[in-house]
């Protein structure tokens, strides 16, 4: 048995799927993945995502730290509320996670990280913030869900009740605190919504709420084949340590103007960016038949030139999609090895699907 | 439990077989399979004419996240594949023993058929694999 997140007992209920995820027992489908697929696309689904890991960053060194911590810059954070996506990077430039960082008052942050990840990047952030003024807090006690879909917000709104009025303004990438409850407007489907981080024996209820709301449960399958249409980085697959975030189709996560402002793996990226990558990530849409699937070849005129580091069906646009690490010089055009088959694919530049359409 | 018509023979790689009154065979996967694969996005079926052996993989079928082979569950020609499934391959998931038939045998032995397994054998199969 894994670990449970405090809506388990719901989803068993509702008959998901239950499968393993990192060390988790979380629901892959209720059902049908592209039907979940489409509810987020056109209407309105929600994602357990308590897994993932909260840790809030207070005292008065927390802003100069995160500015060395992080490759994005929490300095260009100027409201309250406010969030940022980031890489954090190790000395070589490679990737130990992607995170959204939050910024709630002078001295406290709030971070969201991998599950998969929490451990070693829990070690990473004590041993670096010894020199700075800060605690570091793992909010365990904290669910979060993922409402998520163009309908998202209204009917989260309907289940919010008489709290609504208070979230109703909140802008793109801003969070706000309401009666014990983190609402931010973020997401990893390409579509509209919340991530409502809440008390964990408040779980129940409000998922319950969002039920009676019309907003239907989604499983991990669905988040997955979303966040690839709309061109988002899964960590473990798409990025790793022994990537940098320029080869991860992530430049604009990286804040390199203050020059002065060092952060760990700025030298690294620097250096990389004079002499130019030889990879990079890119996205692929498959013109024949057949699924792309992670780790399969990448050919270009006879040779191999990269591989698939996160490939699927995409039900938005019925045809299979990838992200690709391949050969800088990479053309238009590819071949991708599938069952030992050449298959004809277009490389593009994600993202593949947004806001309920295709935008190829 | 899943849907296992009693009439039909099973596999332990979980397809189904069907015997047509002509002696030639009628090969799927079973309601479980589908269950367990998740809504199919891709089907590959065989050649017609083309002999395999026993137990060899002989057709593709592709769910969302992952890509399973079907296997020959005798030896013999294949005399037809369902090309619908090309165009519409969740029949699979909602018609699993009807529409949502894969390929059609001719078996190189006529008593191959009669060593499958019987519906409350393969029942059993699934349920200790669910163990």
């Amino acid at each position: 048995m894994g670990k449970r997140t405090p809506l388990y007992d719901m989803h068993v209920a509702q008959k998901a799927k239950i499968v393993d995820f990192g060390g988790w027992d979380m629901p892959i489908n209720y059902g049908s993945q592209i039907e979940e697929h489409h509810q987020v696309r056109n209407d309105a689904g929600m994602f357990d995502v308590s897994h993932m890991t909260v840790v809030d960053l207070k005292g008065e060194g927390t802003r100069d730290f995160l500015r060395y911590l992080l490759a994005n810059d929490v300095a260009r954070l100027k409201d309250k509320g406010k969030a940022l996506y980031s890489c954090m990077l190790n000395e070589q430039g490679g990737v130990i996670d992607d995170l959204i960082v939050y910024f709630l008052q002078d001295d406290f942050y709030r971070m969201v990280v991998n599950a998969a990840t929490t451990e070693k990047d829990l070690a990473w952030i004590e041993k670096q913030a010894a020199n700075f003024k800060l605690t570091v807090t793992v909010r365990d006690d904290l669910a979060m869900i993922a409402v998520q879909g163009p309908n998202a917000r209204a009917k989260a709104h309907q289940a919010l009740g008489d709290l609504a009025a208070q979230v109703e303004d909140l802008g793109v990438f801003f969070m706000r605190e309401v009666d014990g409850m983190a609402v931010a407007r973020t997401g990893y489907t390409g579509e509209d919504g919340y991530e409502i981080m809440l008390p964990a024996k408040q779980a129940s209820t409000f998922w319950s709420q969002l039920l009676e709301a019309g907003v239907k449960p989604c499983g991990l399958g669905a988040r997955d084949t979303l966040r690839l249409e709309a061109g988002m980085n899964l960590y473990g697959a798409d990025m790793d340590e022994t990537v940098t975030p320029l080869e991860s189709a992530l430049n604009w996560t990286v804040a390199w103007e203050p020059t002065e402002r060092d952060f760990i793996g700025r030298q690294a990226l620097e250096s990389q960016r004079q002499q130019g990558i030889k990879h990079k990530l890119v996205g692929l849409v498959l013109q024949d038949k057949g699924v792309l699937r992670n780790h399969q070849k990448v050919v270009v005129d006879g040779l191999e030139a990269g591989e698939i580091t996160s490939g699927s069906y995409a039900p938005t646009l019925e045809k299979s999609i990838a992200f690709a690490r391949v050969t800088a010089n990479i053309g238009t055009q590819c071949k991708v090895e599938v069952r030992n088959k050449l298959l004809n694919a277009v490389v593009v530049k994600p993202p593949f699907a947004r806001n309920g359409k295709a935008c190829l | 439990m899943s849907n296992v018509p009693q009439e039909l023979r099973y596999t332990k790689s979980h397809e189904w077989v069907k015997r047509e009154d002509d002696g030639t065979l009628t090969v799927g996967i079973t309601d479980h399979a589908q269950h367990l694969l998740g809504d199919l996005v891709f089907v590959e079926v065989p050649d017609e004419g083309s002999d395999f052996a026993d137990g060899d993989d002989c057709a593709v079928i592709e769910s969302v996240k992952a890509a399973s082979d079907v296997y020959m569950p005798v030896a013999g020609e294949i005399i037809a594949g369902n090309e619908a499934l090309a165009e519409t391959p969740e029949v699979i998931n909602q018609d699993p023993y009807g529409d949502g038939w894969i390929f059609k045998l001719k078996p190189a032995d006529d008593g191959a058929y009669d060593g499958l397994m019987d519906a409350d054998a393969y029942i059993e199969m699934v349920a200790e694999e669910e163990d």
